[in-house]
């Protein structure tokens, strides 16, 4: 026990620990998946922000720059009570399960790609306003094609929210409970070995949830930079 | 290049275009009073006038993409047709062009499809325009990568591939090198030969004396002159219109 804690966390990632490895996986499905949702539903409805002027548009994009803010284990409890027995959506008994995860962590990464991608659609509008509008496009119509024009940086917008919700604990905490080979994540199992004094062990994941971080980063940076030299 | 086909296809034509006492305004701002102008169904008109005497905002108002004030912007068949069939009969290319990042061909076909081509005759349509324009070989090519030249080139054969009754080009030359500017010009003509009505602004008196038919000329949002060119060049009606051809009204 005296051993190095980061020689240690080094000895756990090269020799791929069987419940590291289910942690690190189940964390990328749960936080990719709510990316991928939040990107589905965010980005079209960033852009319609962007694009359609309406009484409390104001106020919808304040909001929804708040909401990038808003705090994990305040999303954790609202989804905690929609799923929970004695809540209005307790019967799927979704609580304590992957799903659950994946539903808070979408909550909270929606926000930030709608209001990235509102800000980012915005600016785009404006320099393709008078061309398209002379091309006969519609403002629905112009949504596919802003969107597919803007997605280099919209990559970005999405990777942010990746971002938090692979960093985040509060939320998958509250609704998933931390279930060993259920529910266990990487913040959420470093938050428990660090309370137990396994601080090798919690190091260590922490080492690999960053390298994952920057894989997964790196891999969309590699490929958007391709395309964007292509494509200009 | 085969020969020239004829764009006029329709039963009822889109010109004349007639303004009536258009006027447009943008707080207590007047920038644009009282135009009457008509636009006949050929020819090649050149906009003059100074910086700000609203070249930019009376095409604009043409095109649709602004809405007057006040007064009319009536085209010949306004009774029965929808803006947006209006809108598909025009084009307009502007000063710096907007293409998508996408290929060159893509740009094309795009504004086809919003046009409601089918797509199977996109392509085809889209390759025929990059041909007329000498742009076949960078069909491929991102138009975002693609000169200052061969982008605005690119606008004209988008232009062109919507086979329209009218084209707005608003000062298309300004920021093109010399041999760019002589390919813009020639896009002008053949436009011209197959019929469809020119309206350009220009700050390059040369170019409007090269191309003009006849010359709208505006001076702080009002219209001084409509008149032949030849006329206008050589017999100015107003003194605003002698200064600006003797370089006094500029900027």
């Amino acid at each position: 026990m005296d051993q190095n804690p980061f020689a240690q966390a080094f000895q756990l990632i090269v020799q791929m620990d069987p419940a590291l490895a289910g942690i690190v996986s189940l964390s990328l499905k749960v936080s990719l998946s709510a990316a991928a949702i939040a990107a589905v539903l965010g980005l079209p409805l960033g852009a319609a922000l962007a694009l359609y002027r309406f009484r409390g548009r104001g106020a919808a994009v304040a909001g929804l720059n708040a909401l990038m803010g808003l705090p994990p284990v305040v999303a954790g409890l609202m989804v905690y009570l929609l799923l929970s027995r004695a809540g209005p959506l307790g019967s799927w008994g979704l609580l304590f399960t992957p799903t659950a995860m994946v539903i808070v962590q979408t909550l909270l990464v929606f926000p930030i790609i709608a209001a990235l991608s509102r800000q980012i659609i915005e600016d785009l509008w404006e320099e393709y306003r008078e061309q398209l509008q002379s091309l006969g496009s519609s403002r629905l119509r112009a949504i596919p094609t802003l969107l597919w024009d803007a997605r280099f940086s919209l990559i970005t917008a999405v990777l942010a929210g990746f971002g938090r919700a692979s960093a985040e604990v509060g939320a998958v905490l509250i609704v998933g409970g931390n279930i060993d080979g259920v529910t266990r994540v990487m913040t959420t199992a470093i938050a428990l070995e660090t309370s137990r004094g396994n601080l090798a062990l919690a190091l260590g994941l922490g080492l690999v949830l960053m390298m994952l971080g920057l894989l997964v980063n790196l891999t969309i940076y590699l490929i958007g930079e391709q395309a964007r030299r292509r494509r200009g | 290049m085969s020969t020239t086909p004829t764009i006029h296809g329709s039963p009822k034509g889109l010109l004349p275009l007639a303004l009536s006492g258009v006027r447009f305004q943008r707080g207590d701002q007047v920038l644009l009073s009282e135009v009457n102008l008509t636009i006949g169904p050929r020819g090649k008109t050149i906009v003059l006038g100074p910086n700000g005497a609203g070249k930019s905002l009376l095409m604009r108002l043409c095109h649709g993409l602004v809405q007057p004030s006040g007064g009319l912007v009536r085209w010949a068949l306004d009774e029965r047709a929808a803006a947006t069939a209006i809108r598909h009969r025009q084009a307009m290319v502007f000063q710096r062009p907007v293409l998508l990042r996408r290929s060159a061909l893509a740009n094309v076909a795009h504004a086809l499809a919003l046009q409601g081509v089918p797509r199977r005759q996109r392509s085809e349509r889209a390759a025929e325009a990059l041909e007329r324009f000498g742009l076949l070989p960078l069909a491929t090519r991102s138009a975002r990568v693609m000169s200052g030249g061969e982008q605005q080139r690119l606008a004209l054969a988008r232009a062109w591939a919507l086979r329209p009754e009218i084209l707005f080009l608003d000062e298309p030359t300004s920021a093109l090198d010399p041999s760019a500017v002589k390919a813009v010009e020639d896009a002008v003509l053949t436009f011209h030969e197959a019929g469809t009505r020119i309206v350009m602004t220009t700050h390059d008196l040369g170019q409007a004396r090269r191309l003009a038919d006849d010359v709208v000329f505006l001076c702080n949002g009002r219209l001084l002159e409509h008149t032949p060119a030849a006329q206008f060049f050589c017999d100015p009606q107003t003194p605003e219109a002698a200064a600006f051809l003797r370089g006094d009204l500029v900027w």
